[in-house]
């Protein structure tokens, strides 16, 4: 039929380029989400009252609305070598010769990483304060006439009560970082170079649909689907799975109470 | 129940999309994939269209038509659409050839050819020599014959350089294709370098300092003392190797790709010169920012090896300074980088225009001399090129009033063109990228054998072997 294309893609590679891609997601969420969760916690703060929030929280965002494409492009000619950062750094001195950023796996990897991150944390950090902003504000109040610091108040009261949401975010970004396609094939040319360490599963679909070899292309998508469909099965049950134990328990309750009321003995 | 029902039906149908989705690789780079051939002539049936449609990769063709096709009123300010006299339009599809792409939507095109609308069909496009035998290949059948369309290879083509009348033709020995342009390379360099380090910027003694790559290296030492590189970087080397090949990448008929001992050499020596210090480390390839950095007045390169074409269209932009600054002489290997050819497409809805655009640009001799004047290109007329080698009064103001085609005319009677194959595009490209990374230290010398079998093999899903020299 056409199962040896599915053997075919399951070589070494689609694990190394799976690697690649989640090396990837990993650098640019991390700093995202935490960077995220302190602007939101901040910008919910009444007391804290900072000035011109409102222009913070266009302007963060705003990274979100450029087209990836452009923006790659972008930070290409920036960090070329002969590009405007490497002139600003040899001409304050700080390096002798110019860097060259795209030339090594971590700087490329960075650039990526760096690049993902400028474009989402704004709408990562909207998100979360809209999460922050539904919990009512008499549980923190309850919480500081109890001696409550901050940091206790945003490790046991914000962060469980935002939980829907932060799954939410996870699910999303980890679909999105399955799919990272348009910055590294913009950045490295559609190689993903140095020695394919930037090469994203997305690009080598890519690749393979302009060959064209729809055949193996096919079982490739497939296989996406399949991962994400148990990555997101995995997050989903990892951060649920202590609501529904306690959806289980009351659901446990009542058939005893019907039971012992006057069921059938 | 009926729930259940629903969901089992909706997993069945899901599964069915599973084991269907296989299939054979469906690659068919060897034979572009076209519908045209099954028509019984190349012309599609009516009378002449109105819009004319041509592809290309870059503005250059254009920029030659409005030159000397009599018929060329004004084009649009984007650039995407001419307006002739007699009331028809040229239609620009502009796709870059950069990753294969132009070809991908020649491709796309050709397929649906036999379906398009008149309006829609592509009537003329341009390939390069890296892949001019994909699209002259008689079995695809999307070139027509240049006797189909009233041209007479003998009569109207007579002037033209023997090898490339050749390349242009099927197996069959049918010419399907023209070009206006021979490719032979020079080296340019620049004379203010010369001087500083040699002391002389005369032509020939800079050729004995360049004569062949041993000397050139010799000579680069002396450069590297005074603070300068020989040349850009080392893609600027690869063409003179990949052009001396003594077999085609692919066999006609195989699938396999064998790699020519010329190639190993430019690798080897390539690496030997970087090490040397003798090449910018940070100019990774041709057509990059930094190569065309490199042909700016602060740039420390001493020279490039480059066609006719390279001087007008890449290092003239590209150079901020003054006229004159440059001169060029034999390099240390004659050889050919380029070649654009025209062809009609088959299936076209305006054949008298196509062939008239196709005589009016790569046989009539005013016309080739004329864009050799304008624009230094080295143009497809023996006698034209002849004369113009032997004119004492003809100099470029950009080299200093010097004839660089004293030095180009004789390197184009010793063009080989035999070694081409469809794959050239994607080995080439692929073999300087996968490479690039072993000179630049990242990866060792196997891992970019692997890496550029594995982007090989990807690109062309039908090669099944690379085979490495000894």
């Amino acid at each position: 039929m056409g199962f040896d294309n599915y053997i075919n893609v399951m070589g070494k590679d689609f694990f190394t380029y799976m690697g690649n891609t989640f090396t990837l997601w990993m650098i640019g969420f991390v700093p995202q989400i935490v960077i995220a969760l302190l602007l939101a916690s901040w910008f919910v703060d009444a007391r804290l009252k900072i000035h011109g929030e409102q222009f913070f929280k266009v302007v963060i965002y705003l990274p979100n609305l450029i087209m990836a494409s452009a923006f790659a492009m972008l930070f290409f000619t920036l960090f070329s070598t002969s590009g405007p950062v490497n002139s600003i750094l040899t001409s304050l001195g700080i390096v002798n010769g110019p860097i060259d950023f795209m030339g090594t796996p971590v700087g490329t990897r960075l650039l990526i990483a760096l690049m993902n991150f400028l474009m989402w944390f704004g709408n990562t950090t909207i998100m979360l304060m809209a999460a922050i902003m539904g919990i009512s504000p008499d549980i923190f109040e309850a919480a500081s006439i109890d001696g409550c610091t901050p940091r206790q108040s945003f490790f046991h009261i914000t962060l469980p009560l935002i939980r829907p949401i932060l799954t939410y975010t996870l699910i999303t970004s980890l679909i999105g970082g399955l799919q990272m396609f348009d910055v590294p094939q913009i950045l490295t040319n559609g190689q993903g170079n140095p020695n394919r360490t930037s090469y994203t599963l997305i690009m080598w679909l890519n690749n393979l649909l302009r060959a064209p070899d729809y055949g193996r292309a096919g079982a490739l998508s497939v296989y996406l689907f399949i991962v994400s469909g148990i990555l997101c099965l995995v997050v989903y049950k990892m951060v649920n799975g202590q609501d529904n134990d306690a959806k289980a328990e009351q659901k446990a309750a009542k058939k005893r109470m019907k039971a012992m009321k006057g069921g059938k003995q | 129940m009926k729930k259940k029902v629903v969901s089992l039906m909706l997993a069945l149908s899901m599964v069915a999309g599973l084991t269907a989705c296989g299939g054979d690789a469906a690659g068919n780079n060897g034979s572009a994939a076209t519908e045209a051939g099954a028509d019984s002539s190349y012309v599609a049936a009516g009378e002449e269209g109105k819009v004319i449609n041509i592809y290309c990769w870059n503005d250059e063709f254009r920029t030659r038509v409005e030159a000397v096709y009599d018929k060329v009123d004004h084009t649009s300010e984007d650039g995407t659409i001419t307006y002739l006299t007699d009331g028809t339009e040229i239609h620009w599809t502009v796709n870059p050839n950069q990753d294969g792409v132009y070809q991908s939507k020649l491709d796309e095109g050709l397929l649906n050819q036999a379906t398009a609308a008149d309006d829609d069909k592509i009537d003329m496009f341009l390939s390069e020599t890296d892949y001019v035998v994909k699209y002259t290949d008689a079995e695809a059948d999307v070139a027509i014959p240049l006797t189909d369309l009233g041209i007479d290879p003998e009569k109207d083509l007579a002037d033209q350089y023997d090898f490339t009348k050749t390349v242009a033709s099927d197996a069959n020995g049918v010419q399907r294709g023209s070009t206006w342009q021979a490719c032979p390379c020079l080296f340019v360099y620049r004379r203010d370098i010369a001087q500083d380090a040699f002391g002389t910027d005369d032509p020939d003694e800079i050729h004995a300092k360049v004569a062949d790559w041993a000397t050139m290296k010799a000579s680069g030492e002396e450069l590297k003392a005074k603070g300068y590189y020989t040349l850009a970087g080392y893609a600027d080397t690869f063409r003179a190797y990949g052009n001396s090949i003594s077999a085609p990448w692919v066999e006609e008929g195989s699938t396999e790709i064998n790699v020519d001992p010329q190639i190993i050499n430019w690798i080897n020596d390539s690496k030997e010169w970087l090490d040397a210090g003798l090449l910018d480390k940070n100019v990774k390839g041709q057509w990059t920012d930094d190569w065309n950095k490199s042909m700016g007045s602060a740039s420390k390169v001493f020279g490039f090896l480059l066609p006719a074409w390279g001087i007008d269209f890449v290092l003239n932009p590209n150079w901020d300074g003054d006229a004159g600054a440059w001169a060029v002489t034999d390099g240390p290997q004659a050889f050919n980088w380029g070649g654009s050819f025209v062809h009609g497409c088959a299936g076209t809805d305006n054949p008298e225009h196509v062939k008239e655009i196709m005589l009016a640009v790569t046989a009539n001799k005013d016309n080739l001399m004329k864009i050799t004047k304008d624009y230094l290109d080295f143009t497809n007329t023996q006698s034209g090129m002849k004369e113009i080698a032997e004119d004492e009064s003809f100099g470029a103001e950009f080299l200093g009033g010097e004839n660089p085609f004293k030095y180009f005319q004789p390197a184009a009677s010793s063009i080989q063109m035999t070694t081409l194959s469809p794959y050239d595009q994607g080995c080439v490209e692929l073999i300087q990228s996968a490479f690039g990374d072993y000179f630049q230290g990242q990866v060792d010398y196997d891992t970019a054998k692997a890496n550029f079998e594995k982007a090989i093999m990807e690109r062309y899903p039908d090669i099944t072997a690379v085979n490495w020299p000894e």
